[in-house]
């Protein structure tokens, strides 16, 4: 459900935080399905889903790994309505807050154990795809979602909806054989709906057929009112960042969540503009039509960023607010010229995301304004754009440098330019003097090699975990050559490797 | 026979320490760490802490009821930091609180003024400085000194490796409950629950028979449960015996990473001389073990090191010393391969740099030096080697010539995209390095419906021995398999267990159950006779019935139980196994301390973005020396699991202190360990089938270990790969290569600064 942006969106949330606040005042309970049981918890809404199962509700079943969404042993399922179907994605419960949980299903490993063993549990087994078995719960729920979601049953599928997860006994090789059985078996699915498919195949439990009423009912009783919190203290989206960042402080904190407004959800076409709400996942971005068709290699981009079941939660709006130098999606919508609407509760107000980060971790933005709307304008026919990162592990890492150029090349000349820079600035850097320099030259190899002299001149790398200043440099000017031999491929290659050049 | 853990495990309910159910009143606790490296505590402040809700104490060394002492080896490390900090995260004080929650919360609210002093983090300064373990050790054969001369060709060089997070999913933890009479039953996630036995008994004070320790199984080891685990079990334990009630703590990710020790990071020099057909005449190394804070296991890890310093060849003149250096670093600890892929390392560099300098691939001179059959390793055991036979049979069946051959034109035809290829020879030696550990038990119950017990002193920890022990009692008894049941590992059932270490837990444990089954065979088989009225000779047990001279009788397994019972023979029996044979002198640094050693070759093909630094390990493909395999399942899981965690340690695991000894890759957000993406499209592995008897159980070789060593070749096989980009590239023999480290290699001399600067392992790391 889409709804327009802007003042009156905010007036209505604001009524809605009055109500809310009226209701709090009487001990305000947090309803979802937990398996096959109904929860109505009064617990801080701040808790994490992974104490709330494993310390509330004793199911153990769910791994603690690492408390930071990179290791993915307490994988669940969460499942909610979408157009009268509840669509299930992995979530990594030990980012999640139970404030994200009502009128959804979430299941834990304890919620799709048969008397026989399922499928991908059997097929785990059979392949001697689990060895401590600390890990392998997760890496059963993550494939349980594969099973669930509508991707096509491929083995290769099947692998990314485990990139989350990490097993530091097998060498994952038996647990690709076991992801390649699981994908087989799911071949004789005929556009079957996924969790119809998975209870006759005895994948899941057939008490899943009925959460679709249950949690229609459930969303009836909710009304609408999804959210357990006072006026806020804290926003929270995705939870993705703030959970690893401050999981101590948010845990007991009066918490505003943004995750499942309906105004902060949607990406849309409008003319040559795209207009996309804060709270979008990235898999949103993954599967919007208009991403897709203005960024055919998004999915490409996108599979360098976190993880499955990190992408199912972490919100663009998120991502921008958290002001990492580094982050990923930041640094992608900076080559686009992003602009940003923030909202205090009765006025709108629009900054470029460029002018948005003031200096390290530090934004243009007041305490009582929520980020709303990320607005760019789509590339036209003439527009190349690309995405380069590189981090230590090509995979569920952050980055060590990341850059992103948005670059219009007529008759030789450059005639738009936008390059974006991370991890070598103390904020998400446009590279405002490179752009300076390129704009209006004839592209040659000689002016790239130019231009990353200038570039050296307006970043200020430091030394830390993720590499050396020298380190930074010298990738940060790969990058760049990186970005102009994939969208001019007619470039010389030998002229951009002189030895002279950095 | 698959993992008989698996079905629990699929289904989440396998139990873990956190996973125990808690008894009423449980308290829960949480360590102070020191937030310096090195100084004197001048003066700790836990009184808001104890003020916090829900804080019922706070420990510290003045509570310990018996000795403030944890050390195994070497009593040098206390349980709580008395007067003086040596690393970041000792642990000064201990807060137990009645919810985890509280105990987090109070412990923020410690304060302590510490004195700062010189903190070293280099092992080199620690040996300048006379900070060493223990003595520095020696292992030579022949005489290097005279050797040179013979040499054409002598090189020299250093060669590093970084240390490695064990990052067992499982966090440490440990859980203490106070029994009647001041007892203690502690659940811990340990591989050596008599370890823990023993130092809860000296921090508690209490004897050994007071302290049960049941392990359950772990979520992986590795090593880094180990010695390590000690801490927190003595934590929980002295903290159960002071207040009298049960106390938990389950390490969150930071503690553990900040607070235990890893693999041992290595500096070292070499000196390697060829004559003119490339025969190794003459090895010289100078290994500087960077050991950490206290000994815990080092002086034992640096043993192997020189156990293992020539690897896989045969060497007339070797002369290798071993320094255990003292840092400001949490003490480092056993880690699969227990420093023998740190010694490995440095040879294979040698060749390395012998092989660069003469313009030759390594594998020529790899090959001409492989140790053969009557072959004398540094430490006097003669060699029974498969080395030549696996490396033939390796660069026979995956062709390695078509392969080289493939390569070359694949690096003709891409200029931004280069291949490297490297061959890793592998020779481990199988034993406890300390003769007296090279014991096992185990105990095996018959119960009257034919059902059987077996507990030993093995920890299952993921590698599937229990599995193996299953195995064994269910063939020696002729029985099926679902009849046998594996028992938690408890001090209290199986006593002075060696720790689940060395590779060599189920060839101890597995012999120990072997022969308790064995005694009660021999028993049954008397009880049939009488029955039968027949020799004991004449009787066989064979698939659950009763023989005689090869005949079926009408006497089953239960039938046969009953009749002994009645005639009340024991369906019990402990059975302790040590191996025979095996012997070593520490000062003369010469023996047999070998049951066998395990022979493999690896050939690892990598990839590398010319233009990114990044790159892919293609594949690997092996020849292992099995024996006889008893389950290929489990093995073949250990060797790619062993395979992948060697090429983590190589390529992308980079363990960063500090120059103040602060960890900065402190969470799984700055320690990458390899994820689904980052393993070989394809790892192959062949089987060395060898038929001569061994002393392995059941003649199935021990495969804990080997393998992680063929993921060094990875470290080789990028170095390849970048000298066929830049041919002129000074690359330091520094592992892990990581991306950064590829990218500076690929441009060195070719920018214009310097890309010769320290990487970030090395460098004081902004805060």
């Amino acid at each position: 459900m889409l709804m327009k942006p802007g003042p009156p969106l905010r007036a209505r949330l604001h009524q809605h935080d009055k109500k809310m606040e009226q209701k709090t005042t009487n001990s305000t309970l947090i309803s979802f399905i937990l398996n096959n049981k109904q929860i109505n918890t009064s617990l801080p809404p701040g808790t994490t889903l992974l104490d709330f199962v494993r310390y509330n509700q004793h199911l153990t079943g769910t791994k603690i790994g690492c408390r930071e969404g990179d290791c993915g042993a307490c994988t669940v399922l969460v499942g909610e309505l979408c157009e009268g179907a509840v669509r299930y994605r992995t979530a990594t419960s030990c980012l999640m807050p139970l404030g994200n949980a009502p009128g959804k299903h979430i299941v834990t490993i304890e919620g799709i154990n048969l008397d026989v063993l399922t499928p991908v549990q059997q097929a785990m087994t059979d392949e001697s795809a689990t060895q401590c078995g600390f890990c392998t719960p997760g890496f059963v729920m993550s494939l349980a979602g594969f099973c669930l979601s509508d991707k096509a049953p491929t083995r290769q599928n099947a692998i990314a909806a485990i990139d989350g997860n990490i097993c530091r006994c097998t060498g994952y090789k038996s647990i690709e054989r076991a992801a390649e059985r699981v994908a087989n078996q799911l071949e004789g699915c005929n556009g079957e709906e996924a969790a119809q498919f998975a209870v006759e195949q005895s994948i899941l439990p057939d008490y899943f057929t009925h959460i679709p009423e249950r949690l229609h009912t459930l969303s009836l009783r909710l009304n609408g009112e999804h959210q357990n919190g006072t006026l806020s203290v804290q926003y929270v989206g995705g939870g993705t960042d703030v959970y690893v960042q401050k999981h101590d402080e948010i845990k007991d904190a009066s918490i505003q969540f943004l995750s499942d407004k309906p105004y902060l959800k949607g990406i849309r076409q409008e003319g040559r503009e795209c207009l996309i709400q804060a709270a979008s996942t990235v898999t949103d971005l993954i599967e919007s039509v208009v991403i897709q068709t203005y960024f055919p290699d998004f999915k490409t981009y996108a599979k360098l960023v976190s993880s499955t079941p990190i992408r199912n939660m972490a919100t663009i709006g998120g991502n921008f607010v958290n002001a990492s130098p580094i982050g990923d999606f930041t640094i992608f919508f900076l080559a686009l010229d992003a602009t940003l609407a923030l909202n205090d509760g009765s006025q709108t107000r629009e900054v470029p995301l460029h002018r948005f980060y003031k200096g390290y971790k530090t934004l243009d933005k007041q305490a009582d304004e929520v980020l709303e709307q990320i607005r760019f304008t789509l590339p036209n026919s003439a527009t190349r754009f690309n995405f380069e990162k590189v981090s230590k592990r090509t995979h569920l890492d952050i980055a060590s440098v990341n850059s992103a150029i948005r670059i219009t090349v007529e008759e030789d000349i450059i005639t738009d330019i936008c390059l974006s820079a991370g991890g070598v600035a103390p904020i998400p850097k446009r590279l405002e003097k490179t752009e300076e320099f390129l704009i209006g030259k004839e592209l040659t190899e000689s002016l790239v090699i130019d231009a990353i002299n200038v570039t050296q001149t307006e970043i200020s790398p430091i030394s830390d975990a993720r590499g050396t200043e020298t380190y930074k440099r010298l990738l940060l000017s790969q990058l760049i050559k990186a970005h102009f031999l994939k969208l001019f491929p007619g470039l010389n290659v030998e002229q951009l490797l002189t030895p002279s050049a950095l | 026979m698959k993992n008989i853990d698996s079905r629990t495990h699929v289904r989440g309910e396998s139990v873990y320490l956190d996973d125990i159910p808690l008894i009423q009143g449980t308290l829960f606790g949480v360590a102070f760490g020191s937030p310096m490296a090195h100084g004197v505590i001048r003066n700790l402040n836990v009184a808001d802490a104890e003020a916090m809700p829900g804080v019922v104490r706070v420990l510290t060394h003045k509570d310990v009821t018996g000795e403030n002492q944890i050390g195994g080896i070497i009593p040098d490390e206390p349980l709580f930091a008395d007067h003086h900090v040596h690393y970041v995260g000792m642990p000064i004080a201990f807060v137990v609180a009645e919810t985890d929650d509280d105990a987090r919360a109070a412990v923020k609210k410690i304060t302590v003024d510490i004195e700062p002093l010189r903190v070293i983090t280099d092992p080199r300064e620690a040996q300048a400085l006379g900070e060493l373990i223990i003595p520095p050790k020696h292992f030579r054969l022949g005489d290097t000194s005279t050797a040179w001369a013979q040499c054409m060709h002598i090189f020299e060089g250093c060669a590093d490796t970084n240390g490695q997070e064990h990052l067992y999913i499982e966090t440490q933890g440990a859980y203490a409950i106070p029994q009647e009479n001041n007892g203690i039953k502690l659940y811990s996630s340990t591989q050596g629950p008599t370890a823990v036995q023993r130092a809860v008994s000296r921090s508690s004070g209490l004897p050994m028979h007071q302290i049960e320790v049941d392990v359950i199984r772990l979520g992986g080891g590795f090593g880094g449960k180990e010695d390590q685990a000690n801490m927190w079990a003595a934590l929980v334990a002295v903290a159960a015996h002071v207040l009298k009630k049960p106390v938990k703590y389950s390490l969150h990710r930071m503690e553990d990473m900040a607070m235990t020790g890893k693999r041992h990071p290595y500096s070292s020099d070499f000196k390697i001389g060829l004559d003119n057909d490339l025969k190794i005449i003459a090895y010289e190394a100078t290994f500087y073990q960077n050991a950490g804070a206290a000994a815990d296991l080092s002086p034992a890890v640096l043993e192997r090191t020189l156990f293992h310093c020539t690897n896989s060849y045969y060497v007339p003149n070797v002369s290798a010393t071993a320094y255990s250096c003292r840092t400001h670093l949490p003490p480092n600890t056993a880690f699969r391969g227990f420093g023998g892929p740190q010694g490995m390392f440095v040879i294979e560099a040698a060749i390395a740099k012998a092989a660069e300098s003469l313009r030759i691939d390594a594998s020529v001179i790899q090959e001409k030096n492989l140790i053969q059959t009557g072959d004398e390793f540094p430490f006097g055991q003669k060699a029974e080697s498969e080395a030549p036979a696996c490396w033939h049979k390796t660069t026979e069946l995956y062709e390695l010539n078509a392969i080289r051959e493939r390569i070359a034109t694949f690096n003709n035809e891409n200029r931004l995209s280069k291949k490297g290829l490297a061959l890793m020879p592998v020779c481990f030696g199988i034993s406890f390095t300390n003769t007296r550990m090279n014991q096992a038990r185990a105990l095996v119950h018959l119960y009257t419906d034919g059902s059987v017990n077996v507990s030993t002193g093995a920890v299952e920890m993921g590698q599937g021995v229990n599995t193996k022990m299953l195995q064994v009692a269910a063939q020696v008894l002729s029985i099926r398999s679902e009849r046998v049941k594996l028992l938690t590992t408890s001090t209290y059932r199986i006593a002075s267990t060696s720790p689940s270490a060395a590779s060599a837990t189920a060839d101890l444990n597995g012999r120990a159950v072997q022969l308790a089954c064995d005694e009660l065979v021999k028993r049954l088989k008397t009880v049939a006779a009488g029955e039968l009225q027949t020799d004991v000779e004449a009787i066989t047990l064979k698939d659950e019935w009763v023989y005689v001279n090869d005949q079926k009788t009408d006497w089953d397994w239960e039938r046969l139980l009953m009749a002994a019972f009645s005639k009340r023979v024991s369906l019990s029996e402990h059975a302790h196994y040590a191996t025979p044979g095996i012997h070593f002198d520490p000062i003369a640094a010469k023996g047999h301390p070998f049951a066998y050693h395990v022979y493999g070759t690896a050939i690892v093909e990598t990839t590398v973005d010319c233009l990114r630094g990044i790159y892919e390990i293609n594949n690997i493909k092996v020849v292992h020396d099995f024996g006889v395999s008893m389950n290929t399942a489990i093995d073949r899981g250990q060797i790619e699991g062993g395979i992948v965690q060697g090429l983590g340690w190589m390529t992308m695991e980079e363990v960063i202190f500090d120059k103040t000894g602060r960890l900065r890759s402190n969470a799984l957000s700055t320690y990458k360990v390899p994820d689904i993406y980052s393993v070989p499209d394809e790892i192959a592995i062949e089987a060395l089938k060898t038929e001569q008897d061994n002393l392995a159980i059941f003649r199935s070789k021990a495969v804990g270990e080997p393998p992680l060593m063929y993921g060094i070749g990875a470290y080789f096989a990028l170095r390849n790969a970048i000298l066929a980009f830049n041919p002129t590239a000074r690359i330091p023999f520094d592992a892990p290569m990581t991306p950064e480290k590829v990218l500076l290699a690929l441009y060195d001399g070719r920018t214009s600064f310097s890309t010769n600067d320290q990487t970030a392992s090395y460098v004081a790391v902004n805060s």
